[in-house]
């Protein structure tokens, strides 16, 4: 099968590759340009731990095909730190309530909690439950998490 | 109250930012799957989909054939096909469960993996299995395993022929059970099932396995909950020598008792493809594949008899509890000696007898996960208790009070309690605060409903804290200074992504007297320490910390000293703070740092390091009777639940869950809170959702679209309550946690749906079916 260029921009900046047609856009992520910040735990479009931003929209990677991501712009857990090499509010608020344990789902978690408060300023628990349904986690039953993100809502407004 | 928060330590009892969360936000941290090295190619596993069947023939000469294909191993390959631990690397001709490797393949891509998988020709002849707990022991049942023995005037015969497990038989004999029964005013028997359950950690099993001069011969990254444990499958599958087989643990994204044996076989497998092929391998499970081959929570059927006087005191207790262990299996032993220890529940009973043992089928494996039988034993226990108050006409909360273990009481293997045991104090006050029986009236008012339906449920519990007499309980510790004055912490307990870098982080700085940000603690690499077991049984900090503790309080003596001399005082006049050392009552002008300290033991030659090795204690119960000294001691729980049945659909919405815990000494409340959230959730499922569906062996759900547990909107409302008590047994106090989380949560939920639907529940899940039936339906039946 004919190889494919692909151009995009990941966390800020320009790549490109060659990819097979059917490759998925979390396998070029994280193999092709080392992205492991992505993960993936079902690949099926249910856990979320592949979540990602592409064009200001959250996707499971997984359930992406990179050719779907030409000219994309993409934004990933790597990308998440200030640009002086700070933690967001999000990841500062995750690290402060204590909202991760095996960390496996964080960088999914984190990727959804920042996507919900750059369209909300001021979530309610149910609009955060709602937000960060599609990321499983099996270690902390989501009650820090959910803190983390009504903290980070509190620290962003200041 | 014995409420947290008044124990005078200076790190223990404290808040702590894990140390290793920063990594993991980032997205920095590295699990197996993530690494990568030069030269690395892809393993694969051929598995076959029959439950019990003889392989006649397999032909792989199509998948060699394949450019790009480096190696297709099948039984007649490899050194051997049986792993040290029962389970096979390879089918030795037999297969006896849907997912058994038949071969394996290493190859250039993960694309050509599956090209040569797809291009193996395997002709089966399936056999007539065993599936069922009930099946194994049927009269004439199939013999699966040689090793499997029957039973005699109903219990398990070394001499008889079956399917039993003879190595995980337990009986339990204490007092005489025949006059405990007839001086009993009230006798009620009953019977309770759970099924197979799945970890379901977000992170799939990985490995990358290297041939490493450096290391000897082979090192593997792998995400091993017990690296050593691991080492054991990698030397073993490629025949080489343990000092020479690394194996180095990876972040883990998550185990809870799972990642054991299929890591430990991939990985042997992923050494055997190393050494066919000369190349790095890596190997990463689907989730299909982690469904099919890893560990499931065994399912029980229990069986049990109680005899009681008639104001509420339970004199007898029989009981028979048996688990499906699947086709091969090395940990029902183990996990039936727990099993059996606690077959009373957490009450006083002079007589008892009951008997515990495991049968093979035709299965994926059943092995640890969070509890090792005890969420399944609570929950059947914890049923029947509130069957036999409802029966009596007595309140279940006396009846629990009336029984439960206290102080000087004698356990089930007449184990004296020495230490203080506070579980009256911790019902009366999960009683209080959750309003238990204002809500209980309240709810009542809802049991004609015909839509929906409150209920609440109160359930206590307790649990051997560590490995106690399963097997010895010691470990070793390594803290080194530097020169710069900072500190590495070394074991071989490994970080599961439960906290122990944090927890023993924060014991080691206790034990010197320093801050926490200058240690470091340094993964698990088999090569850098001796074993310390393995990091199960909730056994970490309990017992596994004690080494560290040892050591680290050595260590800061070694420094003190160091401090004094060039202070120019005695030890016992200097003290620590803030990584200083200064003289006590001095104004704070004579000081000097740790770093000093440290620089001039490195340059006069003084040991920089101490390794403290923590032995055992006396524990262990006779074989026979089951008696004796079972645990260095007991974490109690006290669990309650709210629900609300939708009584037209079934559906069980779980309102409120407060769950109390006895942790001895709370080591950091950030994390004994994130423990007891999670296993709050966890058990919500285990009562609630979910059931690994088999049928004759096949495994009907396979992925998270099937297999549903909590996400953030199912959760409940969450309270974690934290006891503390004085026990001296475990690490400063501390006692078992990360199981106690989880283990009778799904008991309090079932029995809060019993209260709301007055239907008493005797299997698990309350899926919907069963709720408002009393059974499942979901098996060819139809729900009118
Ligand atoms: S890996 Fe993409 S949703 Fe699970
Ligand atoms: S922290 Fe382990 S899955 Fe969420």
């Amino acid at each position: 099968m004919n190889k494919i260029k692909l151009v995009m921009t990941v966390n800020k900046k320009n790549v490109e590759t060659e990819i097979e047609p059917y490759a998925r856009l979390l396998d070029v992520l994280r193999d092709k340009f080392g992205f492991t910040g992505v993960k993936e735990g079902c690949g099926i479009g249910e856990c979320g731990a592949c979540t990602i931003i592409m064009n200001g929209k959250k996707v499971n990677s997984c359930m992406v095909l990179a050719a779907q991501a030409q000219g994309a712009d993409i934004l990933t857990i790597e990308g998440v730190e200030n640009s002086d090499g700070s933690m967001h509010p999000v990841q500062e608020a995750f690290l402060e309530k204590g909202a991760v344990q095996c960390g496996f789902c964080t960088p999914g978690m984190v990727i959804s909690s920042y996507h919900l408060l750059n369209e909300n300023q001021d979530p309610t628990d149910q609009e955060i439950k709602e937000a960060i349904s599609g990321n499983l986690c099996r270690c902390t039953g989501y009650k820090q998490i959910i803190n983390a993100v009504h903290m980070a809502a509190d620290n962003m407004k200041k | 109250m014995p409420l947290m928060g008044t124990k005078n330590y200076r790190h223990l009892n404290k808040r702590l930012n894990r140390v290793d969360s920063a990594d993991k936000i980032t997205g920095r941290a590295l699990y197996a799957a993530d690494v990568k090295v030069p030269g690395m190619i892809f393993g694969g596993s051929l598995r076959c989909k029959y439950a019990y069947a003889i392989i006649v023939e397999i032909d792989t000469s199509k998948a060699k054939a394949i450019p790009g294909v480096y190696a297709v191993l099948t039984a007649k390959d490899v050194p051997k096909t049986q792993s040290w631990a029962d389970y096979p690397y390879l089918s030795d001709g037999t297969v006896r469960f849907v997912g058994e490797t038949v071969a394996i393949v290493a190859a250039e891509t993960t694309d050509l993996v599956e090209d040569a998988l797809k291009a193996i020709e395997v002709e089966y002849e399936e056999l007539d299995g065993v599936y069922t707990i009930e099946g194994a022991l049927e009269k004439n049942a199939v013999q699966i395993r040689e090793k499997g023995v029957g039973l005699k005037d109903g219990l398990p015969d070394k001499d008889k022929k079956g399917n039993i497990f003879y190595d995980s038989y337990y009986p339990i004999r204490k007092g005489d059970i025949e006059k405990g029964f007839s001086e009993a005013d009230f006798i009620l028997e009953r019977e309770y099932k759970t099924p197979f359950v799945e970890h379901s950690y977000i992170e799939r099993e990985a490995c990358v396995v290297m041939k490493d001069p450096d290391a000897g011969i082979v090192t593997a990254y792998a995400s091993a909950q017990n690296p050593f444990f691991t080492r054991r499958y990698l030397a073993d599958a490629i025949q080489a020598p343990f000092n020479k087989c690394r194996v180095v643990q990876k972040m883990l994204g998550g185990s809870f008792g799972g990642k054991e044996e299929l890591v430990g076989l991939m990985v042997g497998r992923a050494a055997l493809l190393v050494m066919a092929t000369d190349r790095p391998v890596k190997m990463v499970a689907t989730r299909e594949e982690s469904f099919m081959e890893s560990a499931k929570r065994h399912p029980f059927n229990f069986k049990y008899k109680a005899g009681l006087t008639k104001d509420g005191k339970i004199i007898a207790w029989e009981g028979t509890q048996i688990a499906n262990a699947g086709a091969y299996n090395n940990q029902t032993q183990y996990l039936n000696c727990r099993a059996a220890i606690h077959s009373a529940g957490v009450y006083n009973i002079p007589n008892i007898k009951t008997d515990t043992y495991g049968v093979f089928t035709n299965n994926i494996h059943s092995g640890a996960m969070r509890g090792y039988s005890s969420p399944q034993i609570i929950f059947a226990q914890e049923q029947f208790l509130n069957e036999i108050a409802k029966e009596m006409g007595i309140d279940e909360i006396d009846l629990r009070r009336k029984n439960i273990l206290k102080q000087g009481d004698l356990t089930a293997t007449s184990q004296k309690l020495t230490a203080e045991t506070i579980t009256l104090e911790m019902i009366d006050h999960m009683v209080n605060t959750t309003e238990y029986y204002r809500k209980k009236e309240e709810y009542s008012n809802t049991h004609k409903s015909k839509e929906k339906r409150k209920g609440i449920a109160l359930v206590s519990c307790y649990r051997g804290s560590g490995y106690g007499a399963e097997t010895p309980d010691a470990g070793g510790s390594l803290v080194t200074a530097i020169e710069d004055g900072t500190i590495l912490i070394n074991t071989g307990l490994a970080e599961n992504g439960q906290g122990l870098k944090t927890a023993y982080t924060q014991i080691a700085a206790e034990g010197i007297g320093c801050t926490t940000d200058i240690i470091n603690f340094v993964g698990v690499d088999t090569h850098s320490i001796p074993d310390s077991g393995m990091t199960v049984a909730s056994r970490g900090t309990v017992m596994g910390a004690q080494s560290m503790r040892k050591a680290s309080i050595d260590l800061g003596t070694l420094l003190r000293e160091t401090a004094a001399m060039l202070l120019k005082t005695d030890p016992d006049k200097v003290d620590i703070d803030n990584n200083e050392f200064y003289i006590i009552g001095s104004d704070g002008k004579n000081k000097v740092s740790l770093a000093d300290v440290c620089n001039t033991r490195l340059w006069t030659g003084k040991a920089m390091a101490v390794y403290n090795w923590s032995e055992p204690g006396d524990l262990g119960i006779d074989h026979h009777t089951g008696q004796g000294d079972a645990f260095p001691t007991y974490s109690y729980g006290v669990v309650v639940a709210e629900v609300e049945v939708d009584m037209e659909t079934g559906f069980v919405d779980v309102l409120k869950v407060s769950s109390g815990h006895d942790v001895g000494t709370c080591v950091n409340p950030d994390t004994v809170e994130g423990q007891i959230y999670g296993g709050i959730a966890m058990g919500q499922g285990f009562g609630v959702t979910e059931e690994v569906p088999v049928n004759k062996g096949q495994l009907e759900s396979k992925n998270f679209d099937s297999y549903i547990f909590p996400t953030s909107i199912d959760v409940p409302e969450m309270e974690a309550v934290i006891f503390e008590c004085d026990d001296s047994a475990g690490t400063y106090g501390a006692k078992s946690l990360g199981e106690p989380a989880t283990e009778a949560v799904g008991a309090a939920i079932a029995a809060a749906v019993a209260n709301a639907t007055g239907v008493p529940v005797r299997e698990l899940p309350c899926n919907l079916e069963r709720t408002l039936l009393g059974k499942s339906l979901s098996k060819g039946g139809m729900i009118k």
